[in-house]
């Protein structure tokens, strides 16, 4: 086949010739000609699964249509394979968590060794206006949808809608799924005023614009609205019990390798204590990133905070909390450092009060060690103090295997 | 004076219309801007997002990246999944219409280049970080370079008719000067066709096709995987037996084992730059070759 085409190749040429044509012209036809023997050769290839006969039938078939039509496209033979009509099977992929604990812990004890959540991840383009995302989660004890959602990402007036069950845009720690986190837990003051690993995450809607601003900054306003339903931080007692969560972002570029994160969020909901009340959090996050462009894959650093403050109406149903009106506040702090091209360390200070008695609180801090052995897995050691309330104190050791398989979809900065 | 006055103000609103109606381009490497900007001229604005001196592979999807791909007409990218790990979230989060993948303004160059390395069978993890579309670091060939022009010309053309003839122009003469730029490299190359040698990544297919070279092995064992000292070992025992000098190594990879494989093996590891914009004096897609070229010639001469 290759042969017959180059014969062809070379009386288009020399016919081509005789017309007297200048040598540019004859020099970008011989261009042309070379680029569809390569594309023939390659639709050759890629018909390795054919009978040999239907392949070499076809060669004369597509000869004259070269000759006589130099400046066509380049002949297809045969159709796609097979495989091609799986090309609209959304990625996929499914992502481990396995995490073990040593040590003692009377206030929240954690099992042993768990198959702590199997995340699986479907993600695809819906159509030219909408793409589709959806994350399930198998834990040891059942399964649930953290995730689904479609999101309109090109309205007019640059607006980027949202729809289905997600995780609220409240700070910055309550948007990342497990397997992004830089530990094996969630902060203190997570667990204490945002409901936790599964955090401020209902079904609703979701309106995003990157508003203008001077200088180089980036804004970005998201304003929420879900259903009212999160564990531990809001509770729909009557479906107009909708709650809101608003989101300001602005982000600078320091210099290539430095950048500055901040954002500011407010969220409201009905109170899980007693209907009629109502719950306010608001949350400061701050991220510094340095990466140099040069060695990005080796060295970079991380630091993060958030601080949250919970106001719930029930705690005012406490004698000593009206009396003071003391806000119940927590915050983390953490650093995270890459030294090698495969090794994190890094640490975090908790210190959170209690959300329905701002009279108690919790401390704590970890230090982490994250080896990856590549891109797709992942091996963390933690060892971390917390003093509680209570008086207790516990010290352990968590140790986290993360693993992925298929396509998983990059997360959003 | 009023006459006077109107004409300022209809000069200022041609001046602006004409500023306005400029396309503006973003690609996701500076070889694509450096390569549009050929074709475009000053009859676009265009820039890049990834440096020429960061890994392509691992950018960071950061906000301020939001803020040129918001007002884009044309997001010009690389494809064959080199950006997968920072793109997509980027043109999702752009509420941009325009570059939205199968928009008119998404614009895979990839489609126009001859690609090599498709996998011919499976392909899982096991062989490391593996693009199952081809490799996508095809730029490297001059005649791909040409092709990304061509594709250039059709597509501004088509999203700028009024401009079409500057773009043939600026096609044409990009093309001839390519096509003697081309006799410089081979002439300077001439003497080192069947050279063997190492590369750090699996970023030199195209051009090592182009000029001639034989890429024996690599020092990563697998492609994204980091070197091993069993896999060094066996890098510099080939490298001895078969008499290889050269360690070809991208400005983002560290030189600690290049260069310790280099020394035992009497031979030496030089930055060769897979992109435009590696070094501040290599602006241009010809800067790029010559920089490339000159440094593999002085490199391999050493050791004639």
């Amino acid at each position: 086949m290759r042969r017959h085409l180059h014969l062809l190749a070379a009386v288009c040429l020399m016919g081509g010739a005789a017309r007297g044509q200048d040598n540019a012209a004859l020099l970008d036809r011989l261009r042309t000609m070379e680029d569809r023997i390569k594309a023939l050769e390659a639709e050759v290839a890629s018909l390795k699964g054919k009978p040999a006969p239907e392949a070499a039938a076809a060669a004369p078939a597509a000869a004259p249509q070269v000759a006589s039509a130099p400046s066509t496209a380049a002949v297809n033979l045969g159709g796609a394979q097979g495989a091609a009509a799986k090309v609209f099977n959304p990625d996929m992929a499914a992502i481990g968590d396995f995490i073990g604990v040593g040590g003692k812990n009377k206030v929240q004890p954690s099992p042993a060794l768990e198959m702590h959540e199997s995340e699986v991840a479907l993600q695809a383009i819906l159509d030219p206006y909408a793409r589709a995302d959806f994350f399930i989660s198998f834990g040891e004890h059942g399964v649930d949808l953290e995730e689904g959602y479609l999101t309109f990402p090109s309205l007019p007036g640059h607006l980027s809608l949202r729809a289905g069950k997600m995780r609220a845009a409240f700070g910055k720690v309550n948007t990342l799924h497990n397997h992004v986190l830089p530990w094996a837990d969630r902060p203190l003051v997570m667990q204490n005023f945002t409901g936790g690993e599964d955090g401020i995450n209902d079904a609703g809607l979701s309106l995003s614009r990157i508003l203008p601003a001077p200088g180089g900054l980036f804004l970005e306003a998201t304003g929420q609205v879900f259903r009212g339903d999160s564990d531990n931080v809001f509770h729909s007692w009557h479906p107009n019990n909708l709650s809101t969560v608003g989101h300001l972002r602005g982000y600078r570029d320091i210099n290539e390798s430095t950048n500055v994160d901040l954002g500011f969020s407010y969220a409201r909901g009905a109170s899980t204590q007693t209907a009629g009340l109502f719950n306010q959090l608001y949350d400061i996050d701050a991220t510094v990133r340095w990466k140099p462009l040069r060695r990005s894959i080796y060295h970079s650093f991380t630091g993060r905070a958030e601080l949250v403050w919970d106001r719930d109406q029930a705690t005012l149903l406490t004698p000593v909390a009206a009396a003071t009106s003391k806000v119940p506040f927590g915050y983390f702090v953490s650093g995270d450092y890459q030294f090698a091209r495969r090794w994190f360390a890094g640490g975090r200070l908790d210190w959170s009060e209690r959300a329905l008695n701002a009279f108690q609180h919790d401390d704590g801090g970890s230090a982490v060690l994250t080896y990856w052995p590549s891109e797709f897995s992942q091996v963390r050691g933690q060892y971390r103090h917390t003093k509680y309330a209570e008086g207790l104190t516990a010290n352990e050791i968590l140790f986290q295997f993360l693993f992925s398989i298929g396509a998983h979809g990059a997360h959003p900065f | 004076m009023l006459i006077r006055r109107i004409l300022i103000v209809a000069a200022l609103v041609a001046g602006t219309c004409s500023a306005a109606s400029k396309l503006n381009v973003v690609t996701s490497t500076e070889d694509l801007s450096a390569i549009g900007r050929e074709i475009g001229g000053d009859h676009i604005t265009i820039e890049s997002i990834a440096k020429g001196y960061q890994d392509p592979h691992f950018v960071e999807p950061k906000p301020s990246f939001l803020l040129k791909l918001q007002k884009a007409d044309l997001l010009a990218v690389v494809g064959l999944q080199l950006e997968i790990g920072w793109l997509p979230p980027l043109i999702t989060q752009s509420g941009n219409s325009k570059i939205q993948v199968g928009a008119k303004g998404y614009f895979d160059v990839s489609n126009a280049c001859e690609i090599l390395e498709i996998p011919t069978a499976t392909v899982t993890r096991a062989d490391g970080d593996v693009h199952p579309l081809g490799n996508p670091h095809f730029w490297l060939d001059p005649e791909n370079g040409r092709r990304i022009a061509r594709a250039f010309k059709d597509k501004l053309s088509e999203m700028q008719p009024a401009d079409a003839a500057f773009f043939d122009h600026n096609l044409k003469d990009f093309e001839q000067r390519l096509t003697d730029a081309e006799k410089r490299w081979d002439a300077q190359m001439a003497p080192y066709k069947g050279h063997k040698v190492v590369t750090y990544h699996r970023s030199l297919p195209n051009f090592a096709k182009r000029f001639g070279l034989d890429v024996v092995d690599y020092v990563e064992p697998k492609p994204g995987i980091p070197p091993t000292p069993s896999h060094t070992l066996e890098v510099i025992n080939k490298m001895k037996q078969e008499n290889i000098k050269l360690i070809l190594v991208e400005p983002y990879f560290d030189m600690r084992t290049p260069n310790s494989i280099a020394q035992q093996a009497g031979g030496t590891a030089i930055v060769l730059l897979p992109s435009v914009g590696g070094e501040k004096q290599v602006q241009t897609y010809f800067q790029l070759f010559d920089y490339d070229i000159n440094l593999l010639a002085t490199a391999f001469g050493k050791y004639k």
